[in-house]
């Protein structure tokens, strides 16, 4: 063994111990890298199976129709046509699951309503806005609209 | 048994299956459109090239989106991270380089009234979001792949890979990304990938009561949103970027930052 | 939700109000600097045969192999993971700098570093681990590989093998630093960051930051020992100080200008942040007294014939100011990158906190260690001869 390599033996020991470290690196990362890495990009196909295994919270309103489609019916007609129902009914998924589970609440017409007709500078002039408490004089808005269809017939005119 | 028989009988077996098949691929499809994911298992990626329109000249700030959104997706609700935001831009006489902006709360609680009318300037909403840019600075950076771009354009996190080394918080000129502190890894818009692969819309889209937020398949050629991009003007942000945005915004003002 | 809105000015991104890299990112590049540095000096004399510094050669090696060493600590401790950090060695995403700058770092240590210090100590160990008893001897015979030879034909192949290493090892180390500029400069989101001179900036100020913290070292270290400090080395060293630092300056300054001039979208909000948030730090700490001070001090001692008792204080001085600097300069690139909003419309400040993972404490413990550290190789690997004279032990090529 001595004299193989005459005086130069120590630095193809060197060599020889980094090419086994360069070795055993690609051996451990064969044996570590996750199951399917890169078969789509450089990621773990499985991260996205976890984004898409997440719990709904809203049920979306197609859902909701399904029982309460007389409210459907009554929405359909009027201006809030185009506004889902978790809008203002907040996430109902485990409600569309188990009616008996979650109930869906009834939101405060007082607080609700401001909240997207109050009249503001920043929102676009066409959009349906008034000063809320001059308009309604202290009253609630549900005294005068319907929340499924806001201006019916005869209704606040 | 006679041929005749057996041809018949082929023949209703044959037919009969087409139907049963036919009925059951238009249930499957029908299922998909009314969003019923339960019935709709069949999601390809390779179908989809997911994007996001905005209309500026929609939005009322209502704060709908951010609140949903926090809902959906379990964001924490103090004291700053965000998904999604809405911005308030107030611009005093037309000066667009110097709007004065707000986000109180990233307009969870909506927007306290700050401006009068008739004072010469103009302001608007206008909500923000992960652009889910298909040439994304932020996976460009990741050292490890634990953000990415998928097959059908959502960048996603994969959040038991993720260092949270913070390098990709730096890389977005968005500022969309955020650290979960509960998990102290990096957290940001999915495009709520768990609803869209089923069949629904997007948290944020489905509170929106204007319609200013619309999620679109732009390789759904009959996706509502190549019709929008045709009859309206959009931009994206900060272009000179080069990200490739697929977050069109309408009514973008000069003064958005 | 008050406190943590405090000190924001004007309109930031939401998920901008706390700063993502903290202290721990400054001393990161300030640790990497110093090994740069140190090394380059250290090629001085093996490449460039500038024979006057040899006192420093094993000294300056052995300061970057500490500094090296605690690189990677406040990396760690700032990632949310760090048990995952062999990630970036099994998936590296090659886009990225940061997980490239894994392997350069990985490179350094071994195939430069600890390759040049083992050729370079291999008599000593050899010797060493014949003498010595107990622990300490075996692992001195752990470090001989096995291999006794200490021949004359086995010492010159130890020397040109180690020209070849530190031949190699120059552009490793300008790569190795020069990266951690990239990590920066490359991030077209921050125009503070973004600019292609940022990875030559970065150079610069780490090789003056490394001849600073040798010289300062092999002054304090001499002195430590009792013996004289070799005028003609450290005269030598300074005078390559003050050539770096005139560079290092010099493209500074070229990029104040180049910004001043071309005055982008984003100069009006930088500039505004040099001039408040950022005024101490910058302009009185990195720029006043960390570069034109001792730029200054050292352009002295080069025009005017000083004592050799008021040289070393004058280098001294001009050596900790330096490292003050520079270190100024990393606060200024990684803090100051995030102090302001990438809506340009607004600013957030840094809350250092004291005792916590990424506090000052830590950052102290983080920046002593390497002293502590280099202590240890100075007794395990002696830079100097016991006899007096500060010379290397090696014969004369």
């Amino acid at each position: 063994m001595k004299g193989l390599f005459g005086h130069k033996e120590h630095l193809v020991r060197v060599g020889a111990l980094f090419m086994a470290g360069v070795a055993a690196f690609l051996v451990l990362q064969a044996l570590m890298i996750p199951k399917g890495f890169g078969a789509y990009g450089h990621y773990r196909p499985g991260a996205m199976d976890d984004s898409r295994a997440r719990p709904l919270a809203y049920a979306g309103r197609a859902a909701c129709v399904e029982c309460h489609s007389d409210v459907w019916e009554v929405l359909q007609k009027g201006k809030h046509a185009h506004v889902r129902c978790e809008g203002c009914h907040g996430p109902l998924a485990r409600h569309a699951e188990d009616p008996s589970a979650g109930k869906a609440l009834k939101p405060d017409p007082k607080v609700l309503c401001a909240r997207c007709h109050q009249e503001s500078v920043a929102r676009p002039a066409s959009f349906p806005q008034v000063d809320v408490a001059g308009h309604s004089g202290g009253e609630v808005c549900t005294s005068c609209h319907k929340a499924h269809d806001p201006l019916e017939q005869g209704a606040a005119r | 048994m006679s041929d005749e028989r057996t041809l018949r009988r082929e023949f209703l077996f044959r037919s009969g299956g087409f139907l049963l098949l036919t009925g059951a691929a238009g249930i499957a499809w029908d299922a998909l459109a009314s969003g019923e994911p339960e019935k709709a298992p069949n999601y390809r990626t390779t179908d989809h090239w997911w994007a996001m329109v905005i209309d500026v000249e929609k939005c009322i700030g209502c704060g709908n989106c951010v609140r949903a959104c926090k809902e959906e997706n379990d964001v924490p609700r103090e004291p700053m991270y965000f998904r999604t935001w809405v911005e308030r831009y107030h611009v005093p006489g037309g000066d667009i380089e110097h709007p004065q902006v707000d986000s109180p709360n990233g307009g969870y609680d909506g927007f306290p009234e700050r401006y009068r009318k008739d004072d010469g300037s103009k302001s608007f909403f206008v909500p923000k979001m992960c652009n889910h840019c298909a040439e994304s600075p932020c996976v460009q950076v990741c050292p490890v792949g634990a953000t990415f771009v998928t097959p059908d354009g959502v960048v996603l996190v994969d959040k038991t890979y993720c260092l949270g080394c913070r390098y990709c918080v730096q890389a977005c000129p968005y500022g969309c990304r955020f650290i979960d502190p509960r998990t102290r890894t990096v957290d940001k818009c999915s495009l709520c990938y768990h609803r869209i692969t089923r069949g629904l819309t997007t948290a944020c889209c489905e509170v929106c009561p204007t319609g200013a937020r619309m999620l679109g398949d732009l390789k759904n050629p009959k996706d509502p949103i190549h019709e929008f991009l045709r009859t309206h003007q959009v931009q994206v942000l900060k272009p000179q970027m080069a990200t490739h945005s697929k977050a069109f915004y309408n009514g973008l003002d000069g003064s958005v930052r | 939700m008050e406190t943590v809105l405090q000190g924001v000015q004007g309109y930031i991104y939401p998920n901008e109000v706390e700063l993502q890299w903290s202290l721990l990112i400054v001393l990161y590049p300030f640790i990497t600097g110093l090994v740069a540095g140190a090394f380059i000096l250290a090629s001085l004399e093996r490449v460039f045969r500038v024979e006057a510094v040899k006192p420093t050669y094993r000294l300056a090696l052995l300061t970057a192999l500490a500094f090296l060493l605690v690189a990677p600590l406040p990396l760690q401790l700032h990632l949310g993971h760090p048990e995952r950090s062999l990630e970036m060695y099994l998936t590296p995403h090659t886009s990225s700098a940061m997980a490239m700058f894994g392997f350069v770092y990985l490179w350094y240590l071994m195939a430069v570093l600890l390759l040049e210090i083992w050729l370079d100590y291999r008599r000593e160990i050899v010797e060493l681990a014949r003498s010595r008893r107990g622990p300490l001897g075996l692992a001195y015979k752990a470090l001989t590989l096995g291999s006794f030879d200490v021949t004359q034909e086995a010492l010159s192949a130890d020397e040109r093998a180690s020209f070849v290493v530190t031949l190699i090892g120059i552009p490793s180390a300008f790569l190795l630093h020069g990266y951690v500029g990239f990590i920066f400069g490359s991030v077209k989101a921050n125009p503070w960051w973004s600019t292609p001179m940022m990875p030559i900036v970065f150079l610069f100020s780490a090789i003056v930051s490394g001849i600073a913290a040798v010289m300062l070292l092999y002054m304090a270290t001499t002195r430590l020992r009792g013996h004289e400090i070799d005028m003609r080395c450290v005269d030598t060293i300074a005078r390559y100080l003050f050539y770096a630092f005139v560079v290092d300056f010099s493209l500074e300054m070229l990029d104040l200008i180049h910004r001043i001039y071309e005055a982008d979208e984003s100069f009006r909000t930088l500039d505004f942040m040099v001039k408040t948030q950022l005024y101490l730090p910058h302009i009185v700490v990195q720029i006043v007294l960390g570069t034109l001070l001792p730029l200054g001090l050292l352009a002295m001692t080069q025009l005017v014939a000083l004592t050799e008792r008021a040289r070393r204080g004058v280098y001294a001085t001009a050596g900790l100011l330096t490292m003050v600097g520079i270190f100024a300069m990393r606060w200024n690139v990684v803090i100051g990158g995030q102090l302001f909003s990438k809506s340009y419309l607004g600013y957030t400040t840094y809350k250092l906190e004291f005792a916590t993972q990424e506090g000052l404490l830590v950052a102290v413990a983080l920046l002593i260690l390497p002293f502590l550290i280099l202590w240890g190789l100075v007794r395990l690997l002696p830079p100097w001869a016991e006899s007096g004279d500060a010379t290397e032990a090696r014969p004369a090529a």
